[in-house]
């Protein structure tokens, strides 16, 4: 005898009983949706009034280029404008190479350019400048097309990053080149927070995933030095080592050797984010089972081989989320340099504030930072989040 | 007890000593393999098989006594080790296989990461293991889409790709359902029988045992009760023990 197979049944549904079922199941349920329904219109008519009728957008738009670029001087600006276009070009083309995770990324920096370039249209930063940034998103999606073509090697691209990352450094700073210095005292406003928060990202990384297999090495020298360090670090606030770096630092430098201040600032924060880079990498390490290392010791593959293969690749990706809401809070934490004197995003915003023709416009400044930092973590959760996805976390 | 070395042993161990602090699991093993054997190790459980033939290839430390493989004494040089290492291959209980690479990664790693193939060659080789052990068709799947018959003959065919002279089996079959016992005992008895491969394996397949080892070693608490051909162990023990343990496995 054979069972009839049966389809499943359906578990869609139409708005309607959607709403009813998950919305209006009770009384109870009905007026919570109902008041909070009320609460979030309320909110909505608030904050679009007050944006639209009562705001002050001269004050953002009258210093734009001060929030996006601090006190960089304008005839330098090419620079930074050679930079942006790298950027873009590379964004886009390795989010059509590469595809979802690096998407998510390259959208948002379209996103972020759309934006801008909708308050220079509104500021008197000319018509040129505007433009510019909008060829900028549009070289974004650009790329993607190329790239989606598949033409481009992943290797070149991988290459251009980091040439490009060398590139960039040289031409905003124009050391060991043939155009003149800036120095970094005048860096400042989103591009300081931006430079900030991507070298401390990339260098915290690689120096925390050490400091977590140092903790875990068979040679105590390294162990000891390893946890000392991550334990040091962790028991110390950010605004300390800020401190420690920007006044202590110089007395045990000899006295040719001047770093400067944003340099001493990233190198602050890349030292504070590795401590906890480390802490995340070791619980993923700790996950990996010891048949993993005994089979590739087996196999004949030597200490280092089997963290690169194999430990490593399955610890990483278990500690994506982790890392992703670290590297969240570094991008936030870039604000406290302000008070080693230094003008990112928010410093700015603050300086700004303090011109007695900004008085009072506490809310349009602090709205305007508010949204550029927002935008910009939530494309790092929503990349983590594909991320995960594409990776497998928890299933493979 | 005692045996004499000859020339053609392949593997030699003296007078073997562990310990895991104070508990003594390794009482003084002597053994020696020649080239081309299949020896089976069987005893109760945490009598000591698994940490002697980790020390073969090193994964255990033994603390007293001499094990020379392939005319290599092991010793804490980290050359000899990584050389004895790439000379064994070890199928483990629970497979270890790697989850993040595909079965045809897995097995074309080592070969090129250790003995330095091109990806092609590594590959070629791969997929002909693959074909030996009747499962082609999986190569650019994960471990985690297979089933546990399919992941042990996946990792069987993993050790084979480094071209080993040895071949280590820690109860291969223990973590297997019953109906794919089978399949990885069948790929085993291949590797016996057509290549020669030198086998150490320890499993309470009685039926694998009867048909292809050459010598049967009995552990219990440490030592080496007895050793013999098949034959012998099953149907004229020479211990009491033995007779005892067998009498419990066959029911
Ligand atoms: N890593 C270890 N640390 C401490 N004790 C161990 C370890 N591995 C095995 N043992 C102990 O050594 C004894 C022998 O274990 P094992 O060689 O695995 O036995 P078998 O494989 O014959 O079941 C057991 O008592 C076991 O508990
Ligand atoms: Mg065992």
């Amino acid at each position: 005898m054979t069972a009839d197979v049966l389809a499943p049944p359906s578990t869609s549904v139409d708005p309607v009983t959607w709403l009813r079922r998950n919305l209006f199941s009770s009384v109870i349920s009905s007026v919570v949706t109902l008041l909070v329904a009320a609460l979030l219109v309320w909110v909505a008519i608030t904050v679009g009034r007050w944006a639209v009728e009562e705001a002050r957008w001269d004050v953002v738009t009258r210093n734009l280029r001060l929030f996006l670029i601090g006190q960089y001087p304008a005839d330098q600006a090419w620079r930074l404008w050679g930079s942006l276009l790298l950027l873009s070009v590379l964004a886009g083309v390795s989010a059509g190479t590469f595809g979802h995770t690096i998407r998510v990324l390259a959208v948002s920096i379209s996103a972020i350019q759309a934006l801008l370039a909708a308050a220079m249209a509104v500021s008197p930063v000319g018509p040129l400048i505007t433009i510019g940034m909008l060829a900028n998103a549009a070289l974004v999606w650009a790329g993607m097309v190329v790239g989606y073509r598949g033409s481009i090697p992943r290797r070149a691209i991988v290459a251009a990053w980091l040439i490009s990352i060398v590139v960039i450094f040289l031409l905003i700073s124009g050391a060991a080149t043939p155009i003149p210095d800036v120095s970094s005292n005048v860096w400042g406003g989103l591009l300081l927070t931006i430079l900030l928060a991507v070298v401390g990202i990339i260098l915290s990384f690689p120096l925390g995933v050490l400091l977590a297999l140092g903790r875990r090495s068979s040679l105590p020298a390294v162990r000891l030095v390893s946890t000392a360090y991550i334990e040091l670090i962790r028991g110390v606030p950010l605004v300390t080592i800020l401190f420690m770096a920007d006044i202590m630092l110089p007395f045990f430098l000899p006295g040719e050797v001047r770093i400067d201040r944003v340099m001493r600032a990233m190198g602050g924060i890349t030292l504070f984010s590795a401590a906890y880079v480390a802490e995340n990498v070791r619980g993923g390490l700790q996950a990996i089972p010891t048949g993993q290392i005994e089979a590739a010791d087996a196999l004949g593959l030597r200490g280092w081989q089997t963290n690169l293969y194999i430990v490593l690749p399955q610890a990483l990706r278990s500690v994506i989320p982790a890392n992703v809401g670290l590297f969240i809070s570094l991008l936030k934490d870039t604000t406290l340099v302000a008070i080693i004197g230094l003008a990112e995003l928010l410093g700015i915003g603050q300086s700004i504030l303090a011109q007695p023709d900004s008085l009072g416009a506490h809310l349009e400044v602090f709205a305007f930072v508010g949204v550029i930092f927002f935008v910009l973590c939530y494309a790092m959760s929503q990349a983590s989040y594909r991320l995960e996805r594409q990776l497998g976390v928890g299933t493979r | 007890m005692t045996e004499s070395a000859g020339p053609t042993d392949i593997i030699v161990a003296r007078d073997v000593h562990k310990w895991f602090g104070q508990l003594h699991v390794l009482r003084g093993i002597d053994l020696s393999v020649a080239a081309g054997e299949v020896v089976v190790i069987f005893g109760a459980s945490g009598s000591g098989k698994s940490t002697f033939i980790r020390t073969i290839n090193r994964l255990e430390e033994h603390q007293r006594g001499q094990i020379i493989v392939d005319g290599i004494e092991l010793t804490n040089d980290v050359r000899n080790i990584a050389a004895i290492r790439s000379e064994i291959g070890m199928v483990f209980q629970s497979f270890n296989l790697f989850p993040h690479l595909t079965v045809l990664q897995n097995i074309s790693l080592a070969p090129m990461r250790v003995r330095k193939w091109s990806r092609s060659r590594a590959e070629t080789v791969g997929m002909q293991l693959l074909e030996r052990v009747g499962i082609p068709e999986q190569a650019l799947k994960f471990p985690g889409q297979l089933s546990g018959g399919q992941q042990q003959r996946v990792a069987i065919a993993r050790a084979l790709a480094m071209q080993p002279k040895i071949m280590l089996f820690d109860e291969p079959t223990s973590a297997l359902d019953p109906e794919m016992i089978s399949e990885v005992l069948d790929v085993m008895k291949g590797l016996a029988g057509e290549t020669g491969m030198t086998m150490l394996v320890v499993t309470h397949e009685m039926g694998f045992a009867r048909a292809v080892a050459n010598r049967m070693v009995f552990f219990d608490e440490g030592q080496i009760v007895e050793i013999g051909p098949p034959r012998q162990i099953f149907e004229d023990p020479q211990h009491q023990r033995t007779k005892r343990f067998l009498s419990q496995i066959l029911h």
